[in-house]
C-alpha cells in the first residue's frame, strides 16, 4: 500500500443512508440505450443495446472485451455510434454531446494526469476546463481534494503519488464540478484492501447523498456488489442482463433451504397443501419455493402442528457471482435488448 | 463539499462562457513556461530587436541626436518596406526558437500521461484543444513579432507624417499577414509534431530538422531536374517567396531566376502542408486511439 496515503490519513465520514432526493427518480431514464452500435474497422463492438437505466448506481460488468469501456467512451462522445443512439438525462449524444458532458464526470481506467503539476493545480485546471470561474475551481479543487482523502498532499505533484493517492486524484478530478452522473472506470484498480475499502466507501458516499447517479464499470463483482442498486451485464457486445440488483435479491427471498428433525414426510405433505413445491436434497434437508400468500409463520405453525423441529432455516438469495456466471453461461449472445434475469425458478 | 462538511455538492454558481475555456489552456501553461527563468530571460530579449528599430525610427526623426552621436542620415538603414521585412524575418526567427523551446511539450505530455480523455471528457472539442494548445504559441509570438511590428509602423507613422502612413498603409498589412502566416504555420507544426513524436528532445530536433531536411530535399530536386518546382517542398522557399511579395521585394533572398517560385505556387504549398498538419492531427489527437 501506498504509504503516502497511509501517511495523510483524513477520516471518511459514515456513510449515511439519506432519503432519496427528488432529482433521483427522473421522469426521462439516466442513460436511454436506443440501438446504440459501434463498430471499429468493420467490426462490432456493440450490437444494438437498447433499455433504459434509471438507478443510482449502475454497475457495468462484462468479461474482457465485452464493451463495456467502449459502451462509456460512446457515451462520452469519443467514440461515434455507427448506428442508433444514446440519451443521457433526455439529451443525445450524437448531437448534444457537449451539454452532456457539462453533466458529466469521467474517472479513467488508466493513470491520467498532467504531469509536473500539484494536484490543486491539476484539479483546479480540470474544473476550469468544465466552466468553473477560476476562483471558484480553485476552491472547489480544495475541497474534492479534501473530500477523497488527499488535503495533506494536495500541493504535491500528481507523478509522486502513489497508485493509491492517483486513484483518488483521479476521482477529485471527476468530481470537482459536481457533476449528475459519474463514469468511474475499474476505481479500484490496483488497491490493497483499505485503499480500496476507501475508494468504495467514497462511492457509497457519493451515491447517497443524492446529488449524483453513478455508473461503475468493474471486473471486481464484489466492488459491484457493494455500490450499486442496478446492474447491467454486457456480453460479446450485447447485454445479458439488465436488472435493480435490489429487487433481484427481493424476489430471490421466495427461496428457501430448511433443515428439520422429526416426521418430514408429513411435514412436506401439509407443506404441499398449501401450494409450496419442494424438493427433498438430503435426509434433513428440503427446499422449497414460497407461494405468494404464504408466510414463512406458517411453515413454523404446520411444523408445530406436525411436531417438526425446524434446525436450520436460510433464504437462497442468488449473489451478484450468481448472477454473473449464469449471464455468461445462458444464450449465445444473440440477445439484442435487455434481457430479464434468467429463470431461476425451480431449485 | 466545503472542506469542513466532508459531503458531495453540486456547484450550482455561474459558469465561464463556452467560447472562452480553451483559454484556460494557454494560461495554466503559461504558469508553467515562465517558471523558467532561462525562458523568461530569453522572451524579455526577444524584444530588443523592436527596441533597436524604434530607437533607428526616432534618430531618423531627431537630428540633434544624430549630431550628438555623429551619425550621418545615409548611415541608417531607410525607413521601408524593406526595413519592416527584415524586422519580420528577425523577429520570425526568435518566434522559431522560442517555438523549439516551448512547442514540443504541449501535446506529448498530455499523450504520454494519458491526459487527452481528461480534457475531452469535458466541454471541450477536439478542435478547441489544439486551438487551446495552438494559443500557447500564437499569443507570445504574437507579442514578439505583428504587435510591436505594427507599433513601430504606427511610431513612424507618427514621427513622419499621416501623408507616410497613406502611402505606405500595405505595410502594416503586410507585416500582420505575414507575422500570422508565420505563426500558424510555427503552431501547427509545433503541435504536430508534439503529437506524433512523444520525447521532448526528439520533437525540438524534429522541428529543427523539418525546415533542415525540407531546405535539402527542395535544393536537391531543383537541382537534379533543374526545375524551379523542388522549392515546393522547401518552407523556407515558400516562406520567402510569399514574404517578398507581400513587402513588394522580389526575391530577396537572392536565388537564381530559375529557381525562383512563383507566389500562387507557394500558396498553394503553404496550404498544402497546412492541411497535412491537420490530418496528421485529426489522427491524433483523440481520446483513445482505435486500433483496427
Amino acid at each position: 500500500m501506498d504509504n503516502a496515503l497511509q501517511k495523510t490519513p483524513e477520516p471518511i465520514p459514515e456513510v449515511a443512508v439519506l432519503p432519496r432526493a427528488p432529482e433521483l427518480v427522473p421522469a426521462a431514464p439516466v442513460i436511454d440505450l436506443d440501438g446504440l452500435s459501434v463498430t471499429f474497422g468493420g467490426r462490432p463492438i456493440l450490437r444494438e443495446l437498447r433499455g433504459e437505466l434509471r438507478g443510482r448506481a449502475i454497475g457495468l460488468l462484462g468479461p474482457n472485451g465485452a464493451g463495456k469501456t467502449t459502451l462509456i467512451h460512446t457515451l462520452l462522445g469519443f467514440h461515434s455510434p455507427s448506428s442508433g443512439t444514446a440519451h443521457i438525462f433526455g439529451r443525445d449524444i450524437r448531437s448534444d454531446a457537449k451539454q452532456i458532458r457539462t453533466q458529466i464526470g469521467y474517472m479513467p481506467e488508466r493513470d491520467s494526469f498532467i504531469a509536473n503539476m500539484s494536484c490543486v493545480h491539476f484539479v483546479r485546471l480540470m474544473a476550469e476546463l468544465s466552466g468553473l470561474p477560476s476562483e471558484a475551481a480553485l476552491e472547489r479543487a480544495h475541497e474534492a481534494l479534501f473530500y477523497v482523502g488527499l488535503g495533506e498532499a494536495r500541493y504535491r505533484k500528481v507523478g509522486t503519488y502513489s497508485l493509491g493517492m492517483k486513484q483518488l486524484a483521479k476521482l477529485a478530478q471527476a468530481i470537482v464540478h459536481g457533476p449528475r452522473l459519474i463514469f468511474l472506470d475499474e476505481p479500484t484498480n490496483g488497491l490493497d484492501p483499505p485503499a480500496r475499502q476507501r475508494m468504495i466507501e467514497l462511492i457509497r458516499q457519493i451515491r447517497d447523498s443524492g446529488k449524483a447517479h453513478i455508473l461503475l464499470s468493474s471486473h471486481l463483482l464484489r466492488d459491484v456488489e457493494e455500490c450499486c442498486e442496478e446492474i447491467l451485464i454486457v456480453k460479446q457486445g450485447r447485454i445479458a442482463v439488465s436488472c435493480n440488483l435490489e429487487e433481484e435479491r427481493k424476489s430471490n427471498l421466495k427461496f428457501l433451504e430448511i433443515e428439520t428433525r422429526g416426521d418430514r414426510e408429513a411435514f412436506v405433505e401439509a407443506i404441499a397443501t398449501l401450494g409450496c413445491e419442494y424438493a427433498l436434497t438430503s435426509e434433513r434437508r428440503l427446499k422449497l419455493i414460497l407461494q405468494n400468500g404464504v408466510e414463512i409463520r406458517d411453515l413454523y405453525r404446520i411444523a408445530g402442528e406436525q411436531e417438526v423441529q425446524i434446525r436450520r432455516l436460510n433464504f437462497k438469495r442468488d449473489s451478484l457471482e450468481d448472477i454473473f456466471l449464469k449471464a455468461m453461461e445462458d444464450g449465445n449472445g444473440d440477445v439484442g435488448h435487455v434481457a430479464s434475469l434468467p429463470d431461476r425458478g425451480k431449485q | 463539499m466545503a472542506v469542513y462538511e466532508h459531503a458531495y455538492k453540486p456547484y450550482a454558481g455561474p459558469l465561464t462562457p463556452e467560447w472562452s475555456r480553451f483559454l484556460v489552456i494557454p494560461r495554466h501553461a503559461y504558469r508553467d513556461v515562465f517558471g523558467s527563468k532561462l525562458f523568461t530571460g530569453f522572451f524579455a530579449m526577444c524584444f530588443l530587436c523592436p527596441l533597436v528599430m524604434a530607437i533607428l525610427i526616432y534618430l531618423h526623426h531627431n537630428l540633434t541626436a544624430m549630431a550628438i552621436f555623429q551619425i550621418n542620415l545615409r548611415d541608417l538603414a531607410p525607413i521601408n518596406g524593406f526595413f519592416f521585412q527584415f524586422f519580420v524575418s528577425f523577429q520570425t526567427v526568435l518566434a522559431f526558437l522560442l517555438t523549439v523551446l516551448i512547442g514540443p511539450p504541449l501535446i506529448s505530455r498530455d499523450l504520454a500521461n494519458n491526459a487527452l480523455p481528461l480534457y475531452l471528457c469535458r466541454p471541450l472539442s477536439r478542435a478547441e484543444y489544439v486551438i487551446g494548445k495552438m494559443s500557447v504559441l500564437l499569443i507570445m509570438i504574437s507579442a514578439m513579432t505583428w504587435i510591436p511590428g505594427e507599433l513601430l509602423f504606427l511610431f513612424q507613422s507618427y514621427l513622419e507624417g499621416a501623408g507616410w502612413a497613406a502611402r505606405n498603409l500595405w505595410i502594416a498589412g503586410a507585416i500582420f499577414v505575414m507575422s500570422w502566416i508565420w505563426i500558424l504555420l510555427l503552431a501547427l507544426l509545433s503541435v504536430t509534431i508534439s503529437a506524433w513524436v512523444k520525447w521532448r528532445l526528439a520533437a525540438s530536433a524534429a522541428l529543427f530538422g523539418l525546415f533542415i531536411i525540407s531546405n535539402a530535399i527542395g535544393f536537391t530536386v531543383n537541382g537534379v531536374l533543374q526545375t524551379r518546382w523542388g522549392g515546393l517542398f522547401n518552407l523556407t522557399i515558400i516562406m520567402k517567396t510569399i514574404e517578398d511579395s507581400l513587402f513588394r521585394e522580389p526575391n530577396s533572398a537572392g536565388l537564381p531566376r530559375w529557381m525562383v517560385l512563383p507566389t500562387p505556387a507557394a500558396w498553394i504549398a503553404l496550404a498544402l502542408h497546412c492541411a497535412a498538419c491537420l490530418f496528421l492531427l485529426t489522427r491524433k489527437v483523440r481520446a483513445y486511439e482505435v486500433v483496427k
